[in-house]
């Protein structure tokens, strides 16, 4: 099969339209922080042409907002990239999550999934193709070629309607830096975003208590440099979960919870 | 920095982005991951996204805590959460936030 009738392949399939679909209701919010990460790119110093290259080629708002302050005070590389690598680990995480999905295609498409793999593509598409059922440790949706085909057409679907309001919106506020009051926090809509999406995931009461230590141990690690706050939160809700769905296990099947 | 040593900066950037995002899955090598951490990690979407919010909500940018209750972002999550819990639909929550939050902060200069 050739790259071209793969590509075609994937659009036609209504997998496509309902990634591009449930990523355009958040989309919102992927736009305010654009906008926002736009305009601090300029505001840095960096420079129109510079900053379109950025958010072209870097396509990451948190590593970029990061290396902003470094580029502007000419910082040595290895402190600039060191704080990416950092500030993405999470992504290191995700990644094992989506391997199963992933291998069975060419390198340079797996990396163009790498570079298209955002907080919120990750998040929509474990949430809707990660479940595994009848205790098999790879998801239902990562065995079956034909469910993983449709999976694919989904990824792609939301990561290029991710793509396209995010380059958008980031050049919107790189040319209109000066037009929008900064005081109106309007990143602040991305946040939301985040929580609506996260309140969609809270299923039951062990989410609710792992999405709550989550947010506490990010809270409590917020003075660790870089961002690694993060990743402690997720380890830490990793572990607490891993627990807390072995006490469920064991307490029997006909708990409420363990339909959830 | 000069133009090119930013660029420079930039590509590096660039293949840490794709470096960290497809970590396993950029060689074909075999990582043994064991079976509880696989399972475990169905937690970290949510564990993410929580990691992320809750210090955009809380602190401040030099991260410390809120000092006054007149914080536009405490109404906007208050009315985002209400408005997920009473229709079930994320572009409402986002929405319904958004406003919130303007209202108050432009409105009152929360």
């Amino acid at each position: 099969m050739n790259n071209q009738a793969l590509q075609s392949a994937l659009w036609r399939r209504p997998g496509f339209w309902l990634g591009a679909r449930e990523m355009a209701v958040v989309s919102l919010g992927v736009a305010a922080w654009g906008l926002v990460t736009g305009m601090a790119m300029v505001n840095s110093g960096l420079g129109v042409s510079l900053s379109v290259f950025m958010s072209l080629v870097v396509y990451a708002g948190s590593a970029q907002l990061a290396a902003l302050p470094l580029l502007a005070v000419g910082a040595p590389l290895w402190l600039i990239w060191g704080t990416a690598l950092c500030v993405n680990l999470r992504f290191v995480i995700f990644s094992a999550q989506l391997r199963p999905f992933l291998m069975h295609l060419s390198r340079p498409r797996r990396l163009w999934h790498a570079y298209l793999t955002t907080d919120m593509g990750y998040v929509l598409f474990m949430k809707r193709y990660g479940v595994s059922t009848g205790g098999e440790s790879v998801p239902e949706a990562a065995r079956d070629p034909v469910h993983r085909q449709e999976a694919m057409a989904y990824f792609w679907g939301g990561a290029l309607t991710n793509w396209l309001a995010w380059q958008t919106s980031s050049m919107l506020g790189i040319f209109l830096a000066d037009a929008i009051p900064e005081h109106w926090g309007i990143g602040f809509a991305g946040t939301l975003a985040l929580l609506a999406l996260s309140c969609s995931l809270i299923t039951d009461r062990i989410t609710v208590v792992t999405a709550l230590v989550a947010a506490t141990a990010a809270l409590a690690a917020f003075a660790m440099p870089m961002r690694l706050n993060i990743v402690v939160a997720i380890a830490a809700a990793v572990v607490l979960g891993v627990v807390l769905d072995h006490m469920r296990d064991k307490s029997g099947p006909n708990t409420p919870e363990a339909s959830g | 920095m000069s133009t090119w040593e930013t660029v420079a900066a930039l590509l590096g950037l660039a293949g840490i982005t794709v470096l960290t995002r497809g970590f396993f899955f950029i060689t074909e090598r075999e990582w043994p991951i064991p079976p509880w951490l696989r399972e475990g990690l169905r937690h970290a979407p949510l564990a993410a996204l929580a990691a992320i919010i809750a210090p955009a909500v809380l602190l401040d940018g030099q991260g410390l805590w809120l000092g006054t209750w007149q914080d536009a972002r405490l109404p906007a999550v208050a009315a985002a959460v209400a408005w997920f819990v009473w229709r079930r639909d994320l572009l409402g929550t986002i929405l319904s936030g958004t406003v919130v939050m303007l209202a108050f902060r432009i409105g009152l200069g929360w």
